[in-house]
């Protein structure tokens, strides 16, 4: 049987965003996928050497607060300066209680099982980012470069 | 039942168990059998369609104590 493959997309570059293309790409690499991540835009933010990620109540009525805040708590509180960094930390320290990995345990954990990470090109010029914020093993590429992978993919996911 | 190496994921979430145990195997040999110690409820269904999609074999999956232990003979 021919390896399977998979080929994803991601595009967002907050907490919650980036757990699902490193979930699902290190756990493809186990079922012995080959696995390529095509980071774009937001994005790039998980490829940097120093996360700092965050997650934010504002314009997201599904995100669950303690004591069921959120279903009456007005829209506007959720603009709050302190608001972001107060749902982040509430955030992390819930998921380290649950066992749930970190995104740079994750991320480690793609990179062993060798799933390819590739940065736009494009949007690392676009935001005058450089490879030197970057964790190593990244590869630079193009849309064309992420075609001649994802056009033999069995599984493509835009993220 | 004898197994070759034991593996405790107790307190993992998903996808860890599986990623774990991946890492384990790859250092086995093919026969050898591994038993996995888990909480993750959802590691039942996880661990069965890991078994299917990688070709190892899962000889037995069980409830005991609150926790899932499952047998996993290296292909």
């Amino acid at each position: 049987m021919a390896q399977k493959k998979l080929a994803i997309i991601a595009t967002k570059g907050s907490l919650d965003w980036a757990y699902p293309p490193f979930i699902l790409a290190s756990t493809a690499a186990a079922l012995d996928y080959e696995v390529q991540i095509f980071f774009t835009f937001y994005g790039l933010q998980l490829l940097k050497k120093k996360l700092d990620l965050q997650v934010t109540p504002l314009g997201n009525p599904g995100m669950p607060m303690p004591g069921g805040m959120e279903k009456f708590m007005p829209v506007i509180l959720t603009a709050l300066p302190f608001m972001q960094g107060v749902m982040t930390s509430m955030m992390k320290a819930k998921m380290k209680k649950k066992g749930v990995a970190s995104i740079e345990q994750l991320r480690e954990l793609c990179q062993e099982a060798e799933v390819k990470l590739i940065a736009c090109q494009m949007t690392v010029d676009l935001f005058d980012m450089d490879s030197t914020q970057f964790i190593d093993g990244v590869e630079y590429a193009g849309a064309a470069a992420f075609f001649e992978f994802a056009g033999q993919s069995d599984i493509c996911l835009y993220i | 039942m004898a197994h070759d190496q034991e593996l405790d994921a107790s307190g993992l979430n998903c996808p860890l168990p599986i990623l774990r145990a991946k890492k384990t195997l790859n250092a086995m040999t093919p026969g050898q059998v591994l038993h996995v110690i888990a909480t993750d409820p959802g590691s039942v269904k996880d661990f069965d369609a890991f078994a299917k999609q990688t070709g190892n074999d899962l000889i037995e999956s069980k409830e005991e104590g609150g926790k899932f232990h499952f047998l996993i003979k290296k292909c």
